[in-house]
């Protein structure tokens, strides 16, 4: 196997809240072209907080695992301290992440950014009303 | 649980019968063939008992076969060592592009020595054309080295056409038969090649044990300098439990090798055909019938080969991948690429190779707990939702 974390595993093995959410306030891609992982995060906004986080994943153990400990991590927190998150933070709660899945793999942070500034974008071009 | 190892190109177990053979070796029976006592002989006439087993399995002449420590220092072996032999003829070197590491990283030395290589491609299915040999053969080729079979994608590669090209053009044909020999009928005259690569341990020998075969009168150049052990042409004092293990596999691999065909077909057919028939999006890669017996070999669409590994071994299956993910390079198998199979779906490689003691048993457990597995990351996949509203939006 891999050496992974004992959480890398226990994440990988049982990921959370994999899924779309269909009326997304937010979506977020990111993608590694060379190693292939890619990751679609979904968010759903309320009172400025993250209200409900899912994700789709196509890449390795670590690749589902990172995104299953972003959504968790995310969920609930306001969007200023969800966009906080890092990679490294995310390696951190992980107990660790393989030398060379640290960079290819953990893409989980950048997605929620981007879902995050998704919504943000499209709240501006309607004016702030939400 | 269940456990099944369906990871053979990698390594095989030792049989019963091998690492009885080696015992003594470990034991008593510990002197060195190079000493002129008692010791020295017990352990001289076991090397060379098992030089004799070697040759047999590949009809080669005991004194042509060279104990080495591995198929890769066979293969650095090989392509080094008789590139430099011949250097004043000169410095061009053939290969395939689907070459193990050890084959093209030697070559990549001697590119680094003032070499220069061509590699040459192969067809959807992971063949070398012959006629591209022909056209690459320049009056200062020194070395062509096409593998016999690939372990990766299974495919036989035409070694006796290719042979009879280098033959009439004087030029000196290594194979890597590290995944044949042992495995299937490899008979150095009838191939027609000059030198051979083999390993124990892809045929139920020992780790860290291989050789080279050198038709008599090809020069090599020795990689390691000492004494005159292997002819003056490998020193250091030979790894006798290891050697002696090397020659019992090769005596067993010779008198069992119809049955143990017989079987990996057969189990190897079960899992050809019933894997996509139980799983949609799935590619086999390598040659479909000129193949390797117990290579299985898929790309999954959509999902990635890491995850269907691990999510595997959580069942008790033991495989292999070609993807990006399972490469500690993070680079997907250059062979999947040399076969034309896109980044993405070589993502998705699986690879099972059969052994032995595989049974019939075992692929239906295969067949039975991975479907759930490809289904579960395809839940999960972005690549799989797109293509699902892709394929309704087009309806």
């Amino acid at each position: 196997m891999p050496v992974y974390s004992e959480k890398v595993m226990e994440h990988f093995m049982n990921p959370r809240n994999v899924g779309e959410i269909e009326d997304a306030d937010g979506v977020g891609e990111e993608g590694n072209p060379v190693c292939g992982d890619m990751m679609t995060f979904y968010i759903k906004v309320k009172d400025n907080r993250l209200d409900d986080v899912k994700f789709k994943t196509f890449g390795c153990g670590a690749a589902i695992a990172v995104s299953s400990m972003v959504s968790e991590m995310a969920k609930g927190k306001t969007l200023e301290e969800a966009m906080k998150i890092t990679p490294r933070s995310v390696a951190n709660e992980l107990e660790g992440l393989p030398k060379n899945k640290f960079h290819c793999s953990n893409l989980g942070a950048q997605a929620l950014n981007k879902a995050i500034q998704d919504y943000l974008s499209k709240k501006k071009a309607k004016g702030g009303k939400e | 649980m269940r456990k099944v190892y369906l990871d053979h190109a990698s390594t095989t177990p030792l049989l019963p019968e091998v690492r009885e053979a080696m015992i003594p070796f470990l034991g008593e029976t510990f002197g060195n063939p190079s000493s002129l006592h008692d010791w020295g002989d017990a352990a001289r006439e076991a090397v060379e008992a098992a030089r004799a087993q070697v040759a047999q399995l590949i009809g080669a002449n005991a004194e042509e076969i060279i104990f080495t420590g591995s198929g890769t220092e066979s293969n650095n072996f090989a392509i080094k060592g008789l590139a430099l032999a011949q250097q004043n003829k000169g410095r061009h070197v053939v290969l395939s592009a689907i070459e193990h590491f050890s084959v093209l990283q030697s070559a990549r030395t001697l590119e680094k020595w003032g070499f220069e290589l061509s590699l040459l491609p192969v067809d959807k299915y992971g063949v070398v054309d012959p006629k591209d040999v022909r056209k690459s053969l320049r009056k200062d080729t020194v070395l062509v080295s096409i593998m016999h079979a690939n372990g990766e994608v299974g495919t036989i590669e035409p070694i006796q056409e290719i042979a009879r090209i280098t033959r009439e053009s004087n030029v000196v044909f290594h194979t890597d038969a590290v995944a044949t020999a042992g495995t299937i009928p490899v008979d150095v005259k009838e191939l027609g090649v000059d030198v051979l690569s083999l390993a124990g341990n892809q045929f139920y020998g020992p780790k860290g044990v291989g050789a080279l075969w050198v038709r008599k009168g090809v020069r090599i150049m020795p990689l390691l300098d000492g004494g005159v052990q292997e002819g003056g042409r490998r020193a250091g004092t030979e790894n006798i439990p290891a050697i002696v293990g090397l020659g019992k596999a090769a005596e067993l691999a010779k008198s069992t090798m119809a049955a143990r065909i017989e079987h990996l077909t057969q189990l190897r057919d079960r899992l050809l055909d019933g894997l996509p028939s139980r799983i949609d999006h799935v590619v086999v890669t390598g040659h479909p019938q000129n193949r390797l017996p117990g290579n299985a070999s898929f790309c999954v669409e959509f999902i990635e080969g890491e995850s269907m590994l691990m999510l595997l071994n959580s069942q008790g299956v033991a495989v292999s991948s070609g993807s990006a993910c399972t490469s500690r390079a993070l680079k997907a198998s250059h062979v999947l690429i040399a076969v034309g199979i896109s980044h993405e779906l070589a993502q998705g490689s699986i690879l099972f190779t059969l052994g032995i003691d595989s049974t019939p048993e075992d692929i239906d457990y295969v067949l039975e707990v991975l479907p759930p597995i490809v289904d579960r990351l395809r839940q999960m996949s972005p690549l799989y939702a797109k293509f699902i509203k892709e394929s309704k939006g087009g309806k």
